[in-house]
């Protein structure tokens, strides 16, 4: 059963609520899907439905206007519904409480946000490493503590939120860990100042660490944690501008719980799946859509917005969907050219404000090649099928080209991940040095999304209940 | 060291300024947990002290929780019969989860 609106968002965070809210201003009928129970994306995620009133209070003010003005919107919504195929024309496919649906629209915007990346290190698949970004899910929704004593690691603004929220939260913190120096912290401050809410928290947040005791070492990184019984035994040392491991005295650190995270990549499910145009941006996450100032992709009724199109953090997602939004009235004929400039001219102002303090973060975010050429060759980079830093380069070494080679030589990014977590770091490996990572491309797009139970898909068939992706073409 | 505030019943990883749902029972690999409605299998399991919840497919090493946000697929248990990541899936009274370990 289909059933035609002239747009579907996916995605209902800042980017997502912002588009279908704005297009449906404009009269556009609009569903809004999410696999979340509620809106407000990775940023404003909503305590869960089950939590008392004081849970639902605490939460993000931000996040729960967005809901509100979503609720009291003509968009129809749809959470928990996770979309695992989108095909041209444009049908969306979706699974949901009550099993599979389809929908058809003529115009579709992707606004499914960003994942984590995390450098490879000897015991990163340990239990009880987690990534940075996934910390804010455990701390913010389920207000849950990592581990009792807690080491922080990694780089970008997500460290000292996290750090400040196990503190909050009553937790102990081990250290902080920042791959970068004080002084790049400091030479993007005006940018980091134009926006003076977050620079005024930031600050105090440093402040809080250090007067809670907490050791911050900059220009440091996790050599390699080992289980110790249920702790974590982590040892740090110090890094170079670009990453690499130096000479210097080296700590260890006994501990619970480690999250570590790099920074994050767009999730380009959508856009990869139908073959858009795609390019190389080291400071947007790596590989994001091609698209224009208003978020048109190279296909048509195609657009992006948000993370996903492109790491630039909440505020500038918000503004973003908002211009998706309005590029869509206007190709579907339903704005005309004068009303469209006239609304887009002060949202793209805005939009590059918002982008310089987004570039600012994205800077500290970014990858460091230096520290990916680092990792040892016994090191798992491919968490879902156990694929070593060795086996990757022999097989680039026997000549395979590309990732989507060294995907079906070694079985790198063919697990149930998809290539999501480790899909960046192969690709800078492929390349080994220099400009190269736009030949060495990133992993073709495969539905579904993600794993699916594959009887509620089609209840008859009962083979297995994990539907795998099939395997690259070489 | 978890210097421990685990004095109460309740475990050190929740936070104690969040107000949870009802007392829920799940099972998990035969040994029976409380949780609280509305938390994940993960987050449960994890206030229970479980963090290894199945073995890589490859190398049987033991993996948990990782990215908690439906994309990793390293949480994946079997709940009630069904393959499901448990940083995604609610805890409901009464549910029997094994480990996510392919044969
Ligand atoms: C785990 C994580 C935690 C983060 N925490 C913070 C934080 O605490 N503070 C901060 O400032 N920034 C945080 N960020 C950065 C964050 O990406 C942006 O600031 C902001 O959320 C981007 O908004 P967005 O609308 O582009 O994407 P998001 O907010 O990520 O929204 C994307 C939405 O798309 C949905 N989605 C994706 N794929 C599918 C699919 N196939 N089917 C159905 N739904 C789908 C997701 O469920 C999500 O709700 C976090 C990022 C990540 C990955
Ligand atoms: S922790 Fe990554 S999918 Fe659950």
């Amino acid at each position: 059963m289909t059933d035609e609106t002239d747009l579907i968002v996916v995605g209902g965070g800042p980017a997502g609520v912002e588009a279908a809210l704005a297009a449906s201003e404009r009269g556009l009928s609009v569903r809004l899907v999410d696999e979340a129970p509620q809106a407000g994306g990775q940023v404003y995620r909503a305590p869960p439905r089950a939590f008392g009133a004081k849970s639902q209070q605490k939460a993000d003010r931000l996040g729960v206007a967005l809901r509100d003005r979503l609720c009291a919107s003509t968009v129809q919504t749809h959470f928990d519904h996770i979309v695992w195929s989108v095909s041209p024309g444009y049908r969306i496919d979706a699974l949901g409480p009550n099993g599979a649906v389809s929908w058809r629209a003529r115009a579709v915007i992707a606004a499914t946000g960003a994942q984590e990346r995390v450098v490879p290190f000897p015991g990163w698949t340990l239990p009880g490493v987690t990534g940075l970004a996934g910390a804010t899910i455990m701390l913010k929704s389920q207000g849950m503590l990592p581990g009792g004593l807690t080491l922080v690691a990694g780089q970008g603004p997500l460290l000292l939120a996290v750090a400040m929220g196990i503190l909050k939260a009553g937790g102990k913190l081990a250290a902080v860990v920042d791959l970068a120096s004080q002084a790049e912290w400091l030479a993007d401050w005006p940018a980091i100042a134009s926006r003076p809410d977050l620079a005024w928290r930031g600050l105090s947040w440093q402040m809080a660490l250090r007067r809670a005791g907490v050791p911050m070492l900059y220009r440091h990184a996790i050599r390699e944690a080992e289980a110790k019984g249920d702790q974590l035994l982590v040892t740090l040392g110090p890094v170079d501008a670009g990453g690499a491991p130096i000479a210097g005295p080296e700590r260890e650190f006994l501990v619970d719980a480690v999250t570590v995270g790099n920074g994050l990549t767009a999730a380009t499910d959508i856009t990869r799946l139908l073959r858009a145009g795609h390019r190389f941006e080291a400071l947007r996450g790596g590989w994001v859509p091609e698209r224009d100032e208003d978020f048109r992709t190279t296909l048509s009724g195609l657009y992006v917005a948000g993370d996903g199109a492109g790491i630039a953090g909440a505020a500038a997602a918000a503004i973003d969907g908002r211009l998706a939004a309005l590029a869509v009235a206007h190709d579907l004929g339903r704005l005309s050219d004068e009303t469209y400039q006239r609304l887009t001219m002060p949202l793209r102002r805005k939009a590059r404000k918002a982008k310089r303090f987004g570039t600012a973060m994205a800077k500290l975010m970014a990858l460091r090649p230096a520290q990916v050429a680092a990792i040892a060759a016994g090191t798992i980079v491919c968490r879902c099928e156990d694929v070593t830093r060795g086996e990757i380069c022999a097989a680039v070494r026997e000549g395979a080209r590309g990732v989507n080679q060294v995907k079906a030589w070694t079985r790198c990014g063919m697990g149930p991940c998809q290539g999501r977590i480790c899909g960046d770091i192969i690709g800078q490996l492929v390349t080994g040095t220099g400009n190269a990572r736009v030949e060495a491309g990133y992993f073709t797009g495969r539905t579904p999304f993600r794993p699916l139970p594959l009887d509620e898909l089609a209840p008859p068939i009962a083979y297995g209940d994990l539907q795998l992706p099939p395997p690259a073409p070489l | 060291m978890s210097e421990s505030q685990s004095s109460s019943p309740q475990s050190f990883h929740r936070a104690t300024d969040v107000e949870r749902g009802g007392l829920v029972r799940i099972v998990f690999d035969g040994r029976t947990i409380e949780a609280y409605a509305g938390e994940s299998v993960a987050a449960a399991l994890l206030a229970a002290g479980i963090r290894t919840l199945r073995a890589s497919p490859r190398a049987d090493a033991p993996r948990g929780a990782f990215c908690w946000m439906g994309i990793c697929q390293e949480c994946v248990i079997v709940a009630d019969g069904v393959r499901r990541p448990a940083c995604r899936l609610e805890v409901r009274d009464g549910m029997v989860i094994t480990p996510g370990t392919v044969p």
